[in-house]
């Protein structure tokens, strides 16, 4: 039972990690698997770079530069950013909204270990028979004939890990919907819970499209099946079509949480109220709407004809208008406020020129006709890096930092933040501003040599300079957390002088997040009680017992059974034994959950008033 | 679309500034921002016109963005100072909808015809309202290679495509493996080579004569960076001339040397399965027919006999990771393939090369001489598409082409 | 309070929905399905793309056979009416009813699923129409195949159910499981009467 908060051992920490259920842990969990595959990506992308610095290089071989920048794309949107964000809203969420926990601890968990487990099988690969070779997008039919078992490991290793976020997905709807604390309606939500809540919704609608088309491609593979064999009447396209059903929406599942980022960080730094909440919320629902209508702005050049091409090209330019609202709002919220540079603000400011740059380029990219030169060049590449890096992995880092003490009772140090702000920052324009004239210089994109006498040599070696700025400012901030938890200074619950709810309760909070549910009085909360009150969030039931969900492992098992299983589906022969053993403990494992009945368990009034940590701490 | 600002002498100056920039950028025979053909230059125009949009709202952007930076800081003075809570303002949100939903227009407008445009693959229309034979060119994608079929000449090449300037060409393009994308940036977009059953159609037109280079722009396999080729444009005249040449060849003609002559055995022997020389039209491996005026071997290697015997020799294992001549059965020795090296670097058909692409001759033509009595044919290719406007102004003096169907 | 959760007396009018927990199980499951929309959307939208790629395998109207189909249909739908019946019982606090009423549901269930089978034996044997023989019938076995593997997983789970509880009645823990298992049984009969018109109708008329 987690509910005895003592100094534990190794292993009794290893096992509280494996078997939790808390989301705060789970949100810690998920931040260091999410760290970790950064990492990765952020090697391979080093590899590439460094590949890229001459012409005609040879670093590394024409099939290696395949697998890396397969890898490179699949470990950034998947394995890295998705968990991060998962982190974000997993430590967050619950505690802006004044919850307990979530919906649904066990599912949480199950999440986090199917993710995990599916982002190891990708990496697997590199060990057996080779990584995938077929870009991030795996279109058919070269992801068909790639040979070996790369293109399988991605298969399993998206479906098992897909599953994993789609649950996630539903958990944070339902958490939202029906765990808001009293008081806190929907247009009192704090922007980050909006957009998770919209994120969520997205990966409800948008993950199974990509379950479908992960199907489809094992089943081509492994078992025969024709779907994207042209000889036996199959049709590439359909793949493209899957992917990108799911591939937008994506790219707003990434985005729109770190949007909800800059509109905590910008208001509590700028000590001002978010300019134009409403318009936030309509533009996050409608980004995401709109954003379910764009997916083949990425197959303009099929040949889907004029006529669908200017549909979605029109669609598509459609969305720059509520993204822009959001840009000016941010803009009139520091508008006659006071900032402060801390660092989460001096990201979220960096953020702000970075992606107006991103979403330029990509309405120039919505606009079909011109499209046919951009597309599949290094202008896209440099597009949505200004996009993902420069909206999604800023805002992550913002929020990284900004809710860093909330999750870990510490504060990271504020000079070495802004020292990893500026090295990455220079370094990203540096690797891509580029990249946007070398696409359009005659470049295409995943492409392992370029040639020389080509014009394309100068700003190639720029762009791996600046890549490794990137890396240098990363290491930093690897640095600083090191030595942050080293050093393990805690702090108050409040340190930013903040204004949403989690802030009105210890840092870390006690693992049952508030003694009595709190009662929301209007946006922001925290500065209504410190502006109006007495600093403190009024109680709005008495003290009484909490029931709280036990830890399990079967989260665990469940997910450890599809890994093993992925392996018999994938080798077949004599490995079909694994698949047997690994549905077995899958299955097993189920049904032992649905056997045994797991009731939660309660933490006593007695205990809670003899607890220090009381609910309302500033 | 573009005259109510271009008379602002602002406007024209950030657009000369800019496209003085932006032109500096790349090789002329590779660049986008270069254009030297229909496709690229409207798509160039597109591209400045939303630079230029784009621009201004950054530009708004930033100067609201330096200005509240230096501005509402926190006074040292006053850290306890506690701004007003501002909760929006109807009259600015409005104007920051309305203002991009007009510069979207704007911006849509064109894209949406130039989208059309570029997607026309109805015949040209000449200066006296005929509609004129157009040439088609069916072109396969392969791995790593293409293959350019001319439709009716009897013609075959690989990897260099001859077009004649001034004229348009029309591509119908498919894949015999994966999706590759056509792309010669100077000329035009891309599109897509996908494998059988998505058949898609461009055109080029070539408004300069060159040599302009092309590449693949779909994740193909290992060597998707290296699946080069060249268009070469001469002049309408020139082209003529080529075709002829091209139509000459069979094959079977005994080149000058002995070693060449012992070369062209061995290639019958071993090669002829795969590769053809003349307008057969077995595509497995590239078409030889004019390989003595290539460029570049395999698209991007130098072209001499050394790396020809070493290509030969290897299977192109090194120059083309994972190309599909590794799957070749032949063995030969060195000197063989060197008597089939000289034998078919000596395969130059004809005087129009890409060597003298760029000369100074121009030679003007209709390309009649392509185009023999039996245009029926070659006018249904191009007849069903949508060419209302077109066969309307003409329908007086020539519609004998539509009554059959 | 977790005692009150294993009472079988006095129970609220919808005990599936009286807890948090009950409500959240609700909902979350009504989302589930939402996802699983898109999922047979996604498959009906692939079906319908190379239904009619049969290369040199047969063509739908040639291997249908309306009147198996329609016997499988109507045990389906039959199936989702017990169901019901099954779930006005448990608000009735009637285990024993319910606990027959989902027997005849799992019953039914299982005999579409081997009708299910024998319909795909007789494809394959009868007609030589397996599962890599066009993309016509990969796509045919992959969407039916799809909505026969959610009827499998639907019975383990309503018979887990029904083992579990065997020996106790209803109670605030168990009807949301209940409720929720019957949705889905919903849910899987709403997707066959889409598979029933789209890819038997239509292919044995369109």
């Amino acid at each position: 039972m987690s509910a005895t908060v003592k100094k534990a051992g190794f292993g009794a920490t290893l096992w509280e990690y494996l078997t939790t259920v808390d989301h705060k842990k789970i949100g810690i969990l998920y931040l260091v698997a999410g760290m970790f595959f950064f990492i990765l990506g952020g090697l391979e992308a080093m590899l590439i770079r460094i590949q890229l610095i001459k012409p005609d290089n040879d670093f590394i071989s024409a099939q290696f530069y395949n697998e890396v920048l397969t890898m490179h794309g699949t470990t950034m949107i998947f394995l890295a950013a998705m968990p991060l964000i998962f982190a974000l809203m997993n430590a967050v969420v619950p505690l802006q909204i004044g919850a307990r926990d979530v919906a649904f601890p066990f599912v949480n968990s199950l999440g986090f270990w199917l993710f995990f487990f599916g982002g190891v099988m990708l990496n697997v690969s590199w060990f057996v028979t080779g990584a995938p070779d077929a870009g991030w997008t795996a279109y058919a039919p070269l992801s068909i004939f790639s040979e070996g078992h790369g293109v399988d490991f991605y298969a399993i290793g998206l479906q098992i890990s897909g599953f994993g976020t789609l649950m996630g997905g539903i958990n944070f709807i339902v958490t939202i919907v029906n765990m808001r604390a009293p008081g806190m309606t929907y247009m009192r939500m704090p922007l980050f819970t909006w957009t998770a809540f919209i994120a969520s919704v997205l990966i409800l609608f948008a993950f199974p499209a990509l379950t479908v088309g992960l199907f489809l491609l094992t089943f081509d593979r492994l078992f025969g099946a024709n779907f994207f064999d042209p000889s036996m009447g199959g049709n590439v396209i359909i793949w493209e079509h899957l992917f990108w059903i799911f591939g937008h929406p994506e790219v707003y599942i990434l985005i729109l949480p770190a949007f909800g980022v800059f509109s905590e960080v910008v208001p509590t730094f700028a000590k001002k109220r978010l300019f134009g909440y409403s318009s936030m919320v309509f533009a996050t629902v409608l980004i995401a709407f709109l954003g379910f209508m764009v997916w083949a702005h990425h197959m303009f050049t099929v040949g889907l004809g004029p006529i669908a091409n200017s549909i979605f090209a029109v669609a598509t330019m459609a969305i720059a208008v509520p993204t822009g609202i959001k840009i000016f709002n941010w803009l009139f919220t520091l508008w006659g406020g006071s900032i402060r540079l801390t660092s989460p603000m001096v990201f979220a400011l960096g953020f702000i020129p970075t992606f107006t740059i991103g979403g330029m380029t990509g309405v120039m990219l919505g606009s079909a006709a011109a499209d046919f030169q951009y597309h599949d060049s290094y202008f896209v590449v440099a597009h949505f890096h200004y996009v993902i890096v420069g909206g999604v992995v800023l805002g992550l880092f913002a929020g990284i930092i900004y809710w860093w003490p909330k999750m870990f009772g510490t504060m990271l140090n504020e000079k070495l933040n802004h020292w990893f702000f500026w090295l990455f920052f220079i370094g990203f324009h540096l690797t891509f501003f580029v990249q946007h004239f070398l696409g359009l210089m005659g470049m295409p994109r995943r492409y392992w040599i370029f040639l020389e006498d080509q014009g394309l040599d100068f700003f190639n070696l720029i762009s791996t300079i600046g890549a490794f700025f990137m890396a240098a400012g990363t290491i930093l901030f690897l640095y600083n957390v090191v030595v942050t938890q080293a050093k393990g200074v805690k702090v108050s619950g409040d340190p930013w002088d903040a204004r949403t709810l989690e802030w009105a309760i210890p840092s870390p909070p006690p693992f049952y997040n508030f003694k009595q549910e709190p009662l929301v009085r209007g946006l922001d909360p925290l500065w209504i009680e410190k502006t109006e009150g007495d600093g403190k969030i009024k109680p709005a039931e008495p003290l009484g017992d909490i029931h709280m969900p036990n830890n399990s492992f079967v989260p665990f098992m469940m997910s450890l059974g599809l890994f093993i299983a992925g392996f018999g589906v994938m080798f077949q022969g004599s490995y079909w034994i694994l698949a047997v053993i690994g549905f077995a403990i899958t299955a097993g494992s189920m049904l032992y959950r649905s056997f045994k009945d797991d009731l939660g368990y309660h933490v006593h009034k007695e205990d809670l008033e003899d607890e220090k940590g009381d609910g309302s701490n500033g | 679309m573009m005259k109510g600002w271009m008379s602002k002498f602002k406007a024209v100056f950030a657009l000369v500034v800019l496209a003085l920039v932006l032109s500096g950028c790349g090789e002329p025979f590779l660049s986008a921002l270069q254009p030297k053909g229909e496709g690229a230059e409207m798509i160039y125009d597109l591209m400045i016109l939303s630079i230029v949009i784009m621009l201004f709202v950054f530009v708004v952007v930033i100067v609201i963005y330096t200005f509240v930076i230096i501005k509402y800081r926190q006074k040292k003075q006053d850290p306890d100072f506690i701004p007003k809570q501002t909760e929006g303002n109807h009259a600015l949100e409005t104007l920051w909808t309305v203002i991009p939903i007009i510069l979207l227009l704007i911006l849509a407008v064109p894209t949406v015809q130039y989208t059309f445009a570029l997607a026309d693959t109805s015949p040209e229309v000449n200066e006296e309202g005929e509609e004129q034979d157009s040439l088609w060119v069916n072109v396969t994608g392969a791995q790593y290679w293409w293959h350019f079929e001319y439709d009716g000449l009897e013609v075959s090449t690989s990897q260099e495509l001859y077009i004649p300037t001034d004229r348009r060409v029309y591509l119908s393009m498919s894949s015999q493996d994966v999706i590759h994308s056509f792309w010669v940036p100077s000329i035009n977009g891309k599109m897509d080579v996908n494998p059988t059953g998505n058949t898609n159609e461009m055109t080029l037109l070539a408004q300069e004569e060159g040599v302009y280079w092309g590449k693949c722009a779909e994740l193909c396999g290992p060597s998707h960076s290296i699946m080069d080729f060249k268009v070469v444009a001469v002049s309408p005249g020139e082209f003529e001339e080529w075709v002829q040449d091209m139509q000459q060849v069979t094959g079977e003609e005994t080149p000058e040397s002995a070693t060449a002559q012992e070369g062209q055995e061995l290639f019958a022997d071993n090669c002829m399965s795969c590769h053809a020389i003349g307008a057969d039209p077995n595509k497995i491996g590239p078409n030889l027919t004019n390989f003595g005026d290539r460029t570049k071997l395999a698209g991007v290697v130098d072209y001499n006999k050394e790396n020809l015997v070493e290509w030969i020799q290897t299977k192109g294992e090194e120059m083309k990771p994972g190309n599909h001549m590794m799957d070749a059965g032949y063995e030969l020795e060195d000197e063989e393939a060197e008597k089939i090296a000289e034998y078919l670097m000596g395969l130059s058909p004809s005087d129009i090369t890409t060597e003298n692409a760029e000369d100074s001759v121009y030679k003007d033509s209709d390309l009649s001489s392509l185009f023999p009595e039996e245009e029926e044919e070659e006018g249904e290719q191009s007849e069903d598409e949508e060419d209302g406007e077109e066969s309307d102004e003409e329908g007086s003096s020539e519609d004998e082409e539509n009554d059959e169907e | 309070m977790a005692d009150d959760m294993l009472k079988s007396t006095n129970l609220p009018q919808n005990p599936e929905r009286a807890t948090l927990e009950g409500r959240n199980k609700f909902m979350g499951f009504w989302f589930f399905l939402g996802g699983e929309t898109v999922l047979f959307a996604s498959l009906f939208g692939t079906y319908l793309a190379l239904k009619n790629s049969t290369v040199d395998g047969p063509a739908a109207n040639e291997i249908f056979g309306l009147e198996l189909v329609f016997l499988m249909t109507i045990i389906l739908l039959t199936s989702s009416l017990t169901s019901v019946y099954a779930m006005y019982h448990m608000k009735n606090n009637d285990p024993k009813k319910m606990q027959l009423w989902l027997g005849i549901t799992v019953a039914l269930g299982l005999a579409f699923l081997g009708l299910e089978i024998y319909e795909f034996y007789h494809y394959v044997h009868g007609y030589h129409f397996g599962y890599t023989t066009s993309a016509f019938s990969s796509a045919f076995y992959t969407l039916v195949g799809f909505h026969g593997a959610h009827v499998a997983f639907g019975l383990g789970w309503i018979i887990s159910l029904m083992v579990r509880n065997a020996k106790r009645g209803i109670n605030l823990y168990n009807a949301p499981k209940f409720y929720i298992a019957s949705l889905y049984w919903h849910f899987i009969d709403v997707v066959w009467v889409f598979i029933f018109t789209v890819v038997y109708l239509m292919g044995k008329v369109g």
